[in-house]
């Protein structure tokens, strides 16, 4: 497989300058362990964001456009509610249709607390009517008074009361992702600073004499940035590769939505991460570039 | 070529050169001497833009120093060729390496035929191999001048370059000088060595400035 030529040529050009300026010792382990490091957050930061941009999709997607009636009334008077609510939602505009929920599918919703023996009759349990709503939706307001004049013991619950707190703290979860994956990449910058700062400081010899011979500052620098920019590259692919096996081993995602349990990549998600050594070594190059090229000011 | 006009130089607040006005001709082969301290070596870091001055006016090749860009003064000094006194080097080079550097950092790696012949020239080609901290203080002195006259430069300035060889090698180097002189470059030599001046002079149209007093002055031929 060839390298693209402009990779080519970087390679070739830092190949040059990196002949006549010695090896930066342990500043280059430095680097690419902090690459490495670095891009393994990066990896479960960026599993998160995309596990809570999930979250945050079904949570405001799977609620939207429906709404339950909930009719607390004594037993002689439930069915009449009921029949009562369904009347008037049938001629409430923006009401696509609605049902009463069957005794097996209430069962079926509180199962997961009090267990499959749960005897429905004996307990005083509200009646439940789903309805959907139109794309143009309903008003709600005029639907709660015809309610509280048809059907007393009916309270509209559309769901948007507990919903939007929760798709929100999802949306936010997601931007939390994103933002530490933005603070890793700048840390790194900072690292990276740092020990390129120290590799120029450290050869401020070679650089006066690379000066007096009429190297121009970009020959100089390209010797660090090309250094510099491999480290990251190789140090990141590897903190991705161990990040992206650790995801892999996270427990199946469960159908019941335990968050944690949703917590990797799927299908196409997980050519995210291959990204992360490439924008490793954007940064590396970004960092170290601007490190050199201010040194060699301070230097010579 | 160069051109100082009315130039001083302070350091710490004291003047170690003052309204200096001169005019050094492409093709010119001048001698700098002075007592040690006299500011030979300040003198010439001027000439090659180390150094700026503090007030007045240097043209490098019609361009004035003040004006330069870093890369402007990177590529004055592929023209100037210079022999520190200190005569640094890269250390983990070999010195052949460190010879042809002015070739490497300029993308001229192709004109490296006339290496060999320069380093056999300076009395070098058995140390081709060898790291410069492995060099005699002449021998170091020697590879200087290989290395600031391989660009064949348009101007070379040299501090003190037979300071440590012996007088066989010194009229041998002083021989380089002087046909890179024949062939119209500037040389600009800082010495003590009166020997040196007369042989010199024996070759070329030498010229000797002498600083004294913070100014430089020309010399009489009476040298």
């Amino acid at each position: 497989m060839r390298l693209p030529r402009f990779l080519a040529d970087f390679i070739a050009a830092g190949r040059r300058s990196d002949r006549v300026v010695p090896g930066s010792g342990h500043t280059a382990w430095l680097t690419g362990f902090a690459a490495g490091a670095m891009a393994f957050l990066a990896v479960f930061a960026l599993a998160l964001s995309l596990a809570a941009g999930r979250l945050a999709d079904r949570w405001s997607g799977a609620l939207t456009h429906t709404a339950t009636i909930r009719i607390s009334a004594p037993a002689d008077q439930a069915d009449l509610q009921t029949r009562a609510v369904l009347e008037v939602l049938e001629t409430t505009p923006g009401v696509a249709g609605a049902r009463a929920l069957t005794d097996e599918e209430q069962r079926a919703l509180l199962e997961p607390w009090f267990g499959p023996d749960l005897p429905l009759d004996s307990l005083a349990l509200p009646r439940l009517v789903e309805f959907t709503e139109t794309a143009g939706g309903y008003d709600a307001t005029g639907l709660r008074h015809r309610l509280a004049a048809e059907a007393p013991g009916a309270v509209l619950d559309d769901h948007t009361r507990w919903r939007r707190p929760l798709a929100v703290a999802a949306e936010r979860l997601r931007l939390l992702g994103m933002a530490s994956i933005g603070l890793i990449g700048l840390a790194m910058a900072a690292m990276i600073t740092l020990a390129a700062n120290a590799a120029l400081a450290a050869n401020g010899p070679v650089i006066r004499v690379l000066r007096l011979v009429g190297a121009r500052d970009r020959f100089i620098a390209r010797a660090f940035v090309h250094r510099f920019t491999l480290r990251a590259l190789g140090g990141a692919a590897v903190g991705t590769a161990l990040g992206m096996a650790g995801v892999a081993l996270l427990p199946a995602a469960d159908p019941a939505g335990g968050f944690l349990t949703g917590l990797g990549f799927r299908g196409t998600g997980w050519l995210w991460p291959l990204g992360l050594p490439l924008l490793a070594a954007v940064v590396a190059h970004v960092a170290t570039r601007a490190a050199a090229f201010a040194k060699l000011r301070e230097l010579t | 070529m160069i051109a100082f006009e009315n130039v001083s130089y302070s350091y710490g607040g004291s003047a170690l050169l003052s309204e200096i006005g001169l005019r050094l001709s492409p093709g010119s082969f001048h001698f700098l001497t002075g007592p040690s301290g006299a500011g030979k070596t300040t003198f010439l870091k001027l000439c090659y833009g180390e150094l700026l001055p503090s007030t007045g006016r240097i043209t490098l090749f019609d361009r004035e120093v003040r004006g330069l860009t870093r890369d402007d003064v990177a590529a004055m000094r592929r023209r100037i060729g210079v022999v520190h006194q200190d005569c640094q080097f890269i250390d983990h080079l070999p010195l052949a390496a460190n010879v042809a550097l002015p070739l490497t950092v300029a993308g001229r790696e192709g004109d490296l035929a006339d290496l060999s012949d320069l380093m056999g020239w300076v009395g070098l080609g058995a140390l081709s191999d060898a790291l410069p901290p492995q060099l005699s203080g002449g021998e170091r002195q020697r590879a200087a001048v290989a290395r600031a006259v391989i660009m064949s430069p348009d101007v070379v300035l040299a501090d003190e370059p037979t300071g440590n060889v012996d007088w066989e090698m010194s009229l041998r180097l002083l021989r380089l000088f002087t046909e890179l002189n024949r062939m119209g470059k500037t040389i600009v030599i800082a010495t003590h060595d009166m020997n040196l001046i007369r042989a010199a002079k024996a070759q070329v149209s030498a010229r000797v400035l002498r600083i004294a007093d913070r100014r430089v002055q020309l010399a009489g031929a009476d040298l």
